[in-house]
């Protein structure tokens, strides 16, 4: 059987959920893997729930539907947990990381299924530190590098630095490699 | 050597023109393929390209750009999706019919109503009968060969025709995904130069194209288009070969998963063609003999070859990702049965519709297309010809 680890995104358009999902799939690619990343959203809106889905591989990876059962959720913003079962498909102990400024204890309860692995960092408020405004989809890598094995500090911030300096300007890009740094070690781990 | 690299859909796409370098784009953007637009304009202005990039305003507008551009003796490319595409409906006939070799990349998108910008068919299938080669792509490394290759097949001598090559909206057009990116030389050396033929703007040969043309030949002048098409045929077998030669990757009309001894077996197009391979394995793993025909080039239709693959098995469900309202029954299916029949086969066949407007197809839907299948083989009967694959009634 493949190896094959799916994360689930959920954010607001506009967070950076889509393209978190990239660096992602751009961070494993670079380290060897096979990788499909996409969004899933209505119209462009700004502000709306969306979802970006993510596939790692060591096969070529066939399989094109929305991801059901993910191995990994990743939350950009804890105000979708009031509206959305975010650990929906997520088998109890799958990894679940939430952009909060509360601990996994104080968040726990809020969760459908609170039989996860729970980790939170306060990636709004590093972004707004680090970037100058609230930008919580570069941090969130940054804490995925560090609790999960998909992939590594060092090749998340080629993958930002490759993906942003397309767009973005230099202070930026650095602003963003340091929010990931931040995150990294300020991730909480229940 | 070409370089294995992550690239979303729309701009391997875009990266597949730059290579190409075409003479003339003219384009008006849309979701989901606006990406592919904006990308290969900024080429344009990045002075990495020699093309003339056209702002026009609207799509029919675009493509009446891009077949007097080709008339007049150019390399053209276009891209559009769904309502886009629609709106180019008057010009798309002409283009074929004045034997033009322009590209035109189509997103797929479901056309209106209600507005939906996500994924099927509906768009293409529509346009079915305009005289232009189709090719569709299951994933990001497809839609690169195949817009390589589709700048080969429309240019040849034998063929000269427009050639669409589409790709699935988001699921595809929005996808990251490894590829492999050729060498802009090999790619380039690969296609060839442009060879115009009859141009508009070699005045030493003064030539009409679109003319008035009533009873007396018009009837003529369409047969003679239409036996471009059995070349056209020929012409995606062999530039799939040559491709493959060249690059590694072989193309033809049709790619099949465990047909050759397949009980039941699926024809799809596009990206559910990927999810379906899995549904394959894992029927097989169970010891189904199921079996998938993934169609890459729908026009030409290659009906024969398609009757020959399917000749052996017990019970076959086309699946379609657009509805022929009144119809019955999906494009795909009609042409298909009329080419079973036709072939003197007497298998049993079904068909479903799906992922309409981009809802997602998943495994578990796939399955249940099979077992509905498997059901079918043992009782050699169809309940129902035509069915909605998971929607809630």
């Amino acid at each position: 059987m493949a190896n094959l680890t799916e994360v689930r995104w959920h954010g607001r358009g506009g967070q950076g959920a889509k393209t978190a999902g990239y660096v992602l799939a751009i961070a494993a690619a670079g380290q060897g893997w096979n990788v499909q990343a996409f969004p899933e959203y209505g119209a462009e809106r700004r502000g709306a729930p969306m979802r970006s889905y993510v596939r790692i591989s060591d096969a070529p990876i066939r399989l094109r539907s929305s991801i059901d059962n993910p191995d990994i959720v990743v939350v950009l913003d804890s105000s979708l947990l009031e509206t959305e079962n975010v650990t929906d498909g997520l088998a109890d102990g799958g990894l679940i990381i939430i952009n909060t400024d509360k601990s996994p204890d104080e968040i726990r309860q809020e969760l459908a299924n609170p039989n996860v692995e729970l980790c939170t960092v306060d990636a709004s408020a590093i972004s707004v530190d680090t970037i100058g405004r609230e930008m919580p989809n570069t941090p969130m890598l940054g804490a995925l590098a560090k609790v999960s094995d998909v992939l590594d500090l060092e090749t998340t911030l080629k993958a930002v630095e490759k993906q942003l300096s397309e767009k973005l300007p230099p202070a930026v890009v650095e602003g963003n490699k340091q929010a990931i740094q931040r995150a990294y070690e300020e991730v909480q781990v229940a | 050597m070409g370089q294995l690299q992550p690239l979303e859909g729309n701009l391997a796409v875009a990266e597949a023109m730059r290579q190409i370098n075409p003479d003339v784009v003219a384009a008006y953007p849309i979701t989901p393929s606006t990406e592919i637009v904006q990308t290969f304009a900024n080429f344009v202005a990045d002075g990495e390209v020699d093309t003339n990039y056209v702002a026009v305003e609207s799509e029919h507008s675009a493509m009446s750009a891009c077949t007097a551009a080709a008339a007049a003796g150019g390399r053209v490319m276009n891209v559009t999706s769904a309502n886009g595409l629609a709106l180019m409906w008057e010009i798309l006939y002409i283009t074929a019919s004045f034997r033009q070799p322009v590209i035109l990349t189509v997103v797929n998108r479901a056309l209106s109503g209600n507005i939906n910008i996500h994924c099927d068919h509906s768009d293409t299938m529509g346009t079915r009968d305009a005289g232009w080669i189709q090719l569709y792509s299951e994933n990001v490394q497809e839609c690169y060969d195949n817009l390589i290759q589709a700048v080969a097949i429309g240019e040849r001598m034998d063929v000269r025709l427009p050639v669409m090559s589409c790709l699935d909206g988001f699921l595809v057009s929005h996808s990251y995904e490894m590829l492999e990116v050729e060498d802009d030389e090999a790619v380039r050396e690969w296609i060839g130069p442009y060879k115009p033929n009859e141009p508009l703007l070699d005045v030493e040969n003064p030539y009409t194209m679109g003319p008035i043309d009533l009873y007396d030949y018009y009837i003529e002048h369409k047969y003679s288009q239409w036996q471009a098409y059995p070349a056209a045929k020929q012409a995606v077998i062999e530039e799939g070969k040559r491709f493959g030669e060249t690059f590694g990757r072989e193309y033809g009309l049709m790619e099949t998963l465990g047909l050759d001894d397949a009980d039941i077996a699926v024809v799809a197009m596009s990206s559910a063609a990927g999810t379906a391979k899995d549904v394959v394995d894992k029927l097989r793993d169970e010891g189904v003999k199921a079996g998938l025909l993934k169609l890459r080039c729908f026009r030409p239709f290659p009906g024969e070859e398609i009757a020959a693959a399917l000749a052996g098995c017990k019970a076959v469900c086309v699946m379609d990702r657009a509805a022929s309202f009144g119809a019955g029954s999906g494009p795909l299916f009609h042409e298909i049965a009329a080419a079973m029949y036709t072939g003197g086969q007497t298998v049993p066949i079904n068909n479903v519709i799906y992922g309409l407007g981009g809802r997602t197809v998943k495994p578990a839907d796939i399955e249940s297309v099979y077992r509905g299948l498997m059901e079918i083989a043992d009782t050699g009967k169809v309940e129902q010809v035509c069915t909605w694959l998971s929607v809630r009634e």
